[in-house]
């Protein structure tokens, strides 16, 4: 199938507006805007039943519907934070594809009645906010954004924003508060971004890929969206594939395609012919998964996934074959977790910091059943008492490794890194 | 003075905001306050936080939060080299040691011509290129995918010559 979302593969000079004209760019946002009521754009988004794809899997459609009609102004927030290690499909659809992109960001305030939408990009996309920048400039000389567009009185604009180097960011709340020009730290919530974001206003806040299928829907129509997937999770999905395989890489299927076909049709199988070993489907923030053959004939979908008692997040599958050690991966993740907490609440800032120094006794040489067994319910003490969701996801890498791989925590299994 | 030596760029940067919410602009501000120096100077601070009235304390928190801004001078370059964990699966790690055995240096150290300052950072979006690493530089961040310690050591050479970043 040609791609949907990647289609600079089929089309190489997609990125160039004249190009994007010629192959349908901009007709969705056109239909929308002169054809459409805002309510319509809304309803066809949340009967194709899109899912949010920066993690949570929130119906798109019901979101757009959360924003009050009697609080203004609104905003647009693009999410392209995109942190989460193992993730980079939201840069290949902005550095390759971007109109369709800033197209989807276009139909989303328009449909939410907002006249201003930020994409947020972490600070290390810098070359991508100057690509973006001259895509928005072309926009507005083309007359698809700006005052008064296809002649009604819809006006709109989009800037582009630069974090500087900070996962958390990627929460929605603390992304609004890095806007806003302070530190980048969660919110309480409630109130909701639909309620109280941006400014204090009303705010839709989606993943770049979230946005980038929505012309498509708007085009095509809901009933051919739902056609592709599953009915669990329709549309099709990048997988973003990385860590001990043969082709790492982006993957755009449909979603229910299983983690046998992303990882050795796709993926060129393992380096070396390996055994694999263990799957983690959402980057860091993810559960072990045993990748046993029931796991790798697991489709991919939201509820599929969890049915093996892990995530599939942002999709972001990383693998791991025989020669890695469980015990080296966590202390990755925890290195990581220690590093990008905010520090705003106790459990997830004091728990970081703990699990990091009883990984690094075990790496030391104490690895010990006491030791493993401590690192284990220092874990499973944070969960459900953090702030934002980032708590959580430190530990669960880390109870799901000892759990469901005991033996490489034994005294006798070899630790350090992969051979 | 940023106002007086880029005075079309904080303007823009402004625009981008509504008007009565100037402080958004303390992070693209500060970028262009690391462009001279590759770090946030104390002047700076004092005239970012003049310019958004607030106090400069509060600046200095902005930076001491996220990564990518310094208030200390480096190298010249700052080569943020990429060790989490999908990298590492493809050999970062090792990629890094050989590197800065060949730089002569540890990882934060600087070489002494003050040219490259290595760093070790967490996922950069681009784990299917490893080893990779990002190039700060005052004029911006560029990303290096797929290399070798012996193409590392070739940008390093260009980047001696020229004092120029080089793709
Ligand atoms: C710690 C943390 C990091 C996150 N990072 C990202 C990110 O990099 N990109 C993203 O789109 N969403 C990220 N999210 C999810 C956002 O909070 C939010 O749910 C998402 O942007 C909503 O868009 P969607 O409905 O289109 O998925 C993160 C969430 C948490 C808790
Ligand atoms: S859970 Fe961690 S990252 Fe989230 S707000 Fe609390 S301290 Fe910050
Ligand atoms: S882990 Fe290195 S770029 Fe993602």
């Amino acid at each position: 199938m040609a791609h949907l979302l990647l289609r600079h593969r089929d089309i190489p000079d997609i990125g160039k507006m004249d190009v994007y004209e010629k192959n349908g760019g901009f007709e969705a946002f056109k239909k929308a805007v002169t054809k459409m009521k805002p309510q319509e754009v809304t309803d066809s988004v949340k009967a194709s039943w899109l899912r949010g794809r920066g993690g949570a899997g929130f119906s798109t459609g019901l979101k757009w519907g959360f924003i009050p009609k009697d609080i203004w102004p609104h905003y647009v927030v693009a999410n392209a934070d995109e942190s989460e290690p193992g993730t980079f499909k939201d840069r290949e659809i902005m550095e390759s594809n971007p109109f369709q992109f800033l197209e989807g960001v276009a139909i989303a305030a328009y449909a939410t009645g907002a006249n201003a939408a930020y994409i947020y990009l972490r600070g290390e996309f810098w070359p991508v906010a100057a690509i973006l920048d001259e895509k928005i400039a072309d926009m507005e000389k083309a007359g698809f954004l700006g005052d008064k567009l296809f002649g009604t009185d819809f006006s709109l604009r989009i800037y582009t924003h630069l974090g500087a180097g900070a996962y958390i960011c990627g929460e929605e709340t603390a992304l609004l508060e890095s806007i806003e020009g302070k530190r980048g730290q969660p919110r309480i919530r409630p109130p909701f971004p639909a309620v109280y974001g941006l400014y204090g206003k009303p705010t839709v806040v989606n993943n770049v890929e979230t946005l980038t299928n929505v012309p498509l829907i708007v085009e095509k129509g809901s009933d051919w969206y739902k056609s592709l997937g599953t009915a669990d999770s329709p549309g099709v999905k990048i997988f973003s594939l990385s860590g001990r395989v043969n082709q790492p890489g982006n993957y755009e299927l449909p979603f229910g395609t299983t983690f046998r076909e992303l990882i050795y049709n796709y993926g060129g199988g393992i380096i070396d012919g390996r055994p694999i070993k263990a799957i983690m489907a959402a980057g860091a923030s993810s559960a072990m998964i045993v990748a046993d053959d029931k796991a790798l004939d697991t489709p991919m979908d939201y509820a599929s996934v969890r049915a093996l008692g892990a995530d599939l997040g942002s999709a972001s599958v990383i693998v791991i074959d025989d020669t890695v050690s469980l015990e080296w991966v966590i202390s990755k993740t925890i290195h990581f977790f220690k590093h990008e907490s905010c520090g705003k609440c106790t459990p997830c800032r004091e728990g970081t910091y703990w699990m990091l120094h009883l990984i690094e006794r075990i790496e030391n040489g104490e690895k010990t059943k006491e030791t493993v067994e401590l690192l284990h319910s220092v874990a499973r003490q944070m969960l459900n008492k953090n702030l934002c969701p980032l708590g959580d996801f430190s530990t669960m890498a880390v109870t799901t490794a000892i759990e469901r791989f005991p033996a490489d925590f034994e005294a006798s299994a070899a630790g350090g890194e992969h051979g | 003075m940023l106002a007086e030596k880029y005075p079309e760029e904080v303007k823009k940067i402004f625009a981008k905001y509504p008007p009565e919410q100037k402080r958004s602009a303390v992070m693209p501000l500060l970028y262009l306050a690391q462009r001279d120096e590759g770090f946030v100077t104390k002047a700076a601070l004092e005239d970012i936080a003049q310019m958004l009235d607030i106090t400069s304390t509060d600046v200095a928190e902005i930076v001491g939060f996220y990564t990518l801004y310094h208030d200390e001078k480096a190298g010249k370059y700052r080569m943020q080299v990429c060790t989490d964990l999908p990298c590492a699966l493809r050999g970062a790690d090792k990629f890094l040691e050989e590197l800065c055995g060949n730089l002569g240096v540890k990882v934060g150290e600087t070489t002494p011509d003050g040219m490259v300052t290595v760093e070790a950072v967490m996922c950069l979006a681009g784990c299917d290129k490893a080893p990779m690493f990002q190039i700060q530089s005052p004029d911006g961040i560029a990303y290096h995918d797929n290399m070798t310690v012996d193409k590392t050591m070739e940008l390093v050479a260009a980047l001696r010559k020229s004092g120029k970043e080089v793709k």
